[in-house]
């Protein structure tokens, strides 16, 4: 009988070369990790990536991997995963990759549903091109071709997701293995596709833009961890948030002696659009961050059993090319 | 000029009207009613980029041309002998290509003072003497079918749609054809309609042909009896380049043992492609619609890295987008074939216009050393043959593959003898090595490629025991490990300059097709000049030039023997669509002196064009003496 693999059975013999200190290497570990845990095959897991830090990702994966074009990452994993649905594709990308660059194919493949898994790295900065502020880059950001502060918006991973349709909507840490783990086990058995944003430090040249709601010391006052079912609440129980049904915003309350009752808390409903998209919309300075699974909507198909489903014979040859040529008008000479 | 008569061995009719008056309808019909005559034929149909263009413009006419002949029929045709122009713009566009002395036959309803003035016209030609030198026709076609569909209850508008109709009724009488299998065709294709467009249309069908069998039209016109053509004997369809590529497509996945994954994006001319292969499931083809030409050729790539054969197709816009991606197909060293229906340009240029402009493009037009496999299809049915080869190197060498065709190439019909699938060898590809835990050795294992081809084992993923990783870096040339040594970069360059180099190994040496070996003249083409390549050098070495003729499928890499076969002629004429690509080609690769004739007009060659520059290239004296 051969032993369950291991996180280190998931890992390849090449160098990993991104900077010490780097969050990529944690997620790198818990990625191996869920893998082992989950039981998965190497053989039939896939990781396509773009280009950027994050996407040499799939070097030190053991299992199969493409790392791609700039940008393309999504169009690369359709045609692998349509090519063999039965493969457990997933898709590294981040800020830059991701959302500028591949912006039109992050959003097709989500709208789409292709069953995959989304782990966009977000540290909004372009990192491999040494420092340059990316589309997530907050504004006043100040970077090599910015040096007065950038000035455009920023878009938010997760709000484009929810706009683009996505189904399965998350968030985790680089470095909070025990939250992004079990998020990342959800991710893959959503059967469609999922993305997970992760918040991922980059040391060099954005150190510690998340520390606001990622240090260990304040995480419970600047963290939410949401959950199916359970009511909307942080620091430690005594916080939670309520529906203000005047202003339609969800509101921080106090819970418990002297504050709101429990049963005033929202109750999170991962199904349930609205709240999703309030989640995501929340105020960085003034509320928690909210991780977990956000949002899922398990019933809509994915597009790859969609495809083949459209295809009658499932894209099988059952048809020879001989009788093909014959179908129509034929006429005989000589 | 003559008038063309009974006995003529062949006959160029052209189709105008507006864009909506189904002229492309008209015309295609006419041709299935030659193919089933027996008949050769080949078609051109020639529509505005504009859908619906305002009505009566001269930019909105939409033409099909048809040359029919009881000979072999090489071309569309120069010059039409017959023009049926439904309003005075189809009049006005298509006049001036009417060969002297041309059947012109006129809907005399549209010819009112309004549509003078949208196409721009000053008086009524039928009154300026411009016609003079032509037999002209007048009917009043719109009010001939209004009163034809009359008893059916069909509005006015509803009934001026099936003008085609009458007028393919009348053609058909012209040429002694049967009705019996448009009528078929219509009862199928107005199935799903409400009963009365079937109805309008097969009682306009009725009713032109016979107007024309007993109004004053027999007076005037006799029967055109074009025979049955000499053509070797098989079967035999009709069929367009879209569908002779998409059905190819299909046939090499039969010969591969594998199945098609086609992932495109709408572009004039190349869509045909992906709307024919979308129904063909059954031959083990699926398409995917990408979000954009990018994103189509990565999921193709995708799809080959996976373990189907990726194919995308588009145009040259189209083309250079996915240029970045065919680098990642070369240096990943996957399958894929990148279909281009070359049109005019740059730049958008002229959609539904055909040139071969893109030989550039295939053959140099990537980031760095990238150097590709390019192969061109002839005509309408070589694209099936086309298809399979340019399928068949992409395995082979496991590499990226260009295969190029043309708007002309992609929408002209013609009759093709159905090829027997028994005559093609399968199509092979490195096959994938046992599973190994040893990672160094699995690593040099997936890397091992064969030595005269230089492909790599098609590793996919799924396999057991083989899982691999690959990119667009550079990867060490026997383990595929990421590198950047100085070295190797240069042994991979090396290697990847080879393999393309190594396909000439595998393709068929250079053939005269007519003609001799060696010569005073070759004229030398490539894609869809060959028709009218042809017919020039027939005519010419009728009337005793000695002149070859040389098509060249292989662009890149070129038959190995082609640059001594052509050094043994005193002179090399190569005509082109394009301001001289194939002869850049030749100087570059074979340091060989060539003689361009261009023509960039978004037009076809005329037989006439080449058969002028044959005799201008061609001494007197090298004619061919009689007794040889």
């Amino acid at each position: 009988m051969t032993k369950p693999l291991t996180a280190k059975d998931f890992a390849t013999d090449q160098e990993v070369r991104w900077c010490p200190g780097c969050g990529d290497y944690a997620i790198l570990k818990c990625v191996q990790k869920t893998l082992a845990d989950v039981g998965a095959d190497p053989d039939k897991t896939v990781f396509v990536s773009g280009i950027g830090c994050s996407s040499r990702f799939p070097y030190y994966m053991n299992a199969y991997g493409f790392h791609t074009i700039h940008g393309r990452a999504p169009a690369f994993a359709t045609g692998v995963k349509l090519a063999n649905p039965e493969l457990d594709v997933w898709l590294v990308t981040g800020d830059g990759d991701g959302l500028s660059i591949g912006g039109n194919h992050l959003l097709h493949v989500l709208r789409r549903n292709v069953d995959t898994q989304i782990m966009l790295f977000n540290n909004e900065i372009y990192g491999l091109t040494k420092g340059q502020y990316s589309p997530t880059s907050r504004v006043g950001t100040r970077s090599p071709s910015t040096p007065a502060g950038s000035i455009d918006t920023p878009v938010s991973p997760c709000a484009f997701a929810l706009g683009a349709n996505a189904k399965f909507i998350a968030r985790g840490i680089d470095t909070d293995a025990k939250s992004l783990s079990p998020v990342l086990k959800a991710a893959r058995e959503f059967k469609g596709a999922a993305f997970v944003e992760i918040f991922q430090n980059c040391i060099v040249y954005n150190k510690d833009v998340f520390d606001g709601f990622v240090a260990k010391k304040t995480a419970t006052e600047t963290q939410i961890h949401v959950e199916h079912g359970q009511p909307l609440l942080f620091a430690g129980g005594s916080k939670g948030l309520k529906l203000n049904t005047q202003t339609l915003k969800l509101e921080i309350v106090d819970v418990g002696d002297g504050g709101a009752p429990e049963s005033e808390i929202v109750v999170h409903d991962e199904t349930n659009r609205t709240l999703a998209q309030m989640l995501i919309d929340l105020p960085m300075t003034s509320f928690p961050m909210p991780l977990g699974v956000i949002h899922r909507e398990p019933s809509a198909p994915s597009f790859d059993d969609a495809f083949w489903n459209a295809h009658a014979t499932k894209g099988k040859r059952t048809g020879t090319v001989a009788d093909a040529l014959r179908k129509g008008s034929v006429w005989k000479k000589g | 000029m003559a008038k063309i008569t009974p006995e003529d061995q062949s006959i160029v009719v052209r189709f105008a009207g507006d864009s909506g008056d189904g002229v492309q309808l008209l015309g295609s019909q006419f041709a299935e009613s030659t193919a089933l005559a027996g008949s050769d034929f080949s078609t051109f149909p020639d529509f505005p980029a504009e859908i619906r263009a305002p009505v009566g413009t001269t930019f909105g006419v939409s033409a099909f041309q048809i040359n029919l002949g009881a000979r072999r029929v090489s071309t569309a045709g120069d010059q039409p002998d017959v023009l049926v122009a439904f309003n005075p713009a189809a009049l006005k566009v298509n006049l001036p290509l009417l060969q002297k002395g041309a059947l012109v036959v006129l809907n005399t309803d549209a010819f009112n003072k309004r549509n003078f003035t949208k196409a721009n016209i000053a008086a009524d030609p039928r009154e300026t003497g411009e016609l003079e030198d032509y037999q002209v026709i007048e009917i009043d076609m719109s009010t001939q079918v209004l009163e034809a569909v009359k008893p059916l209850g069909l509005s006015k508008s509803d009934a001026e749609q099936s003008k085609n109709f009458w007028a393919l009724g009348a053609v058909l009488w012209m040429f002694g054809r049967s009705r019996d299998p448009i009528k078929d065709w219509a009862t199928k294709k107005f199935a799903k309609k409400p009963p009365e467009v079937l109805a309008g249309n097969l009682a306009a069908l009725d009713a032109g042909h016979a107007y024309a069998e007993t109004a004053e039209l027999s007076a005037e016109v006799p029967q055109f009896v074009i025979g049955d053509a000499d053509m070797a004997a098989g079967e035999y369809r009709s069929i367009t380049g879209a569908e002779a590529i998409s059905l190819g497509l299909a046939a090499a996945g039969e010969l591969a043992d594998k199945e098609i994954l086609f992932a495109g994006y709408p572009i004039t001319p190349a869509s045909a492609i992906l709307h024919h292969l979308s129904r063909m499931g059954e031959l083990g083809v699926a398409t995917f619609q990408a979000e954009d030409e990018i994103a189509a050729c990565c999921a193709a790539i995708g799809a080959s890295f996976g373990g189907k054969i990726g194919v995308t197709s588009s145009s040259g816009p189209g083309i250079a987008l996915k240029t970045e991606a065919i680098g990642l197909a070369m240096a990943a060293e996957l399958p894929l074939v990148i279909v281009n229906s070359q049109r005019g340009g740059p730049s958008t240029g002229l959609p539904t216009k055909t040139e071969q402009s893109d030989l550039y493009q295939a053959v140099y037009g990537r980031n760095a050393d990238a150097p590709l496999p390019v192969i061109a299809a002839a005509g309408p049915g070589d694209c099936f043959d086309a298809a399979i080869e340019a399928t068949r190197i992409a395995l082979r060498h496991m590499t990226p593959v260009f295969l190029l065709t043309d708007g002309y190439i992609q929408n002209a019909a013609g009759p093709w003898a159905l090829p027997n699938m028994n005559d093609y060898d399968p199509i092979l590809h490195g096959t994938p090595p046992a599973a190994n835990d040893d990672i160094e050795e699995r690593k040099r294992a997936i890397w091992n490629r064969d030595p005269s081809s230089f492909g790599r084992p098609w590793v996919t993923p799924g396999m057991k025991g083989l899982a691999y990783r690959v990119g667009g870096l550079e990867k060490d040339i026997e383990t595929g490990d990421i590198s950047y040594d100085a070295d190797n970069h240069q042994a991979m360059s090396e290697l990847r300059a080879r393999k393309v180099e190594a396909v000439a190994d595998f393709i068929p040496d250079q053939e005269v097709e007519q003609g001799n070996t060696k010569g005073p003249l070759a004229v030398v083409g490539w894609g869809s000049t060959h028709g009218a390549i042809w017919r020039a050098v027939a005519n010419a070495r009728e009337q005793g030039y000695d002149v070859a003729q040389i098509q060249i499928r292989y662009i890149n890499p070129l038959p190995k023997n082609l640059g001594r076969l052509l050094e043994s002629y005193d002179k090399v004429l190569v005509p082109e669509m394009n301001m001289g690509q194939l002869s850049t080609l030749l100087r570059d690769k074979l340091e060989l002196k060539v003689t361009p004739l261009t023509k960039v007009s978004g037009q076809p060659f005329k037989i006439t064009e080449i058969a002028d520059a044959i005799a201008a290239n061609c001494p007197a004296g090298a004619k061919v003496k009689a007794a040889e």
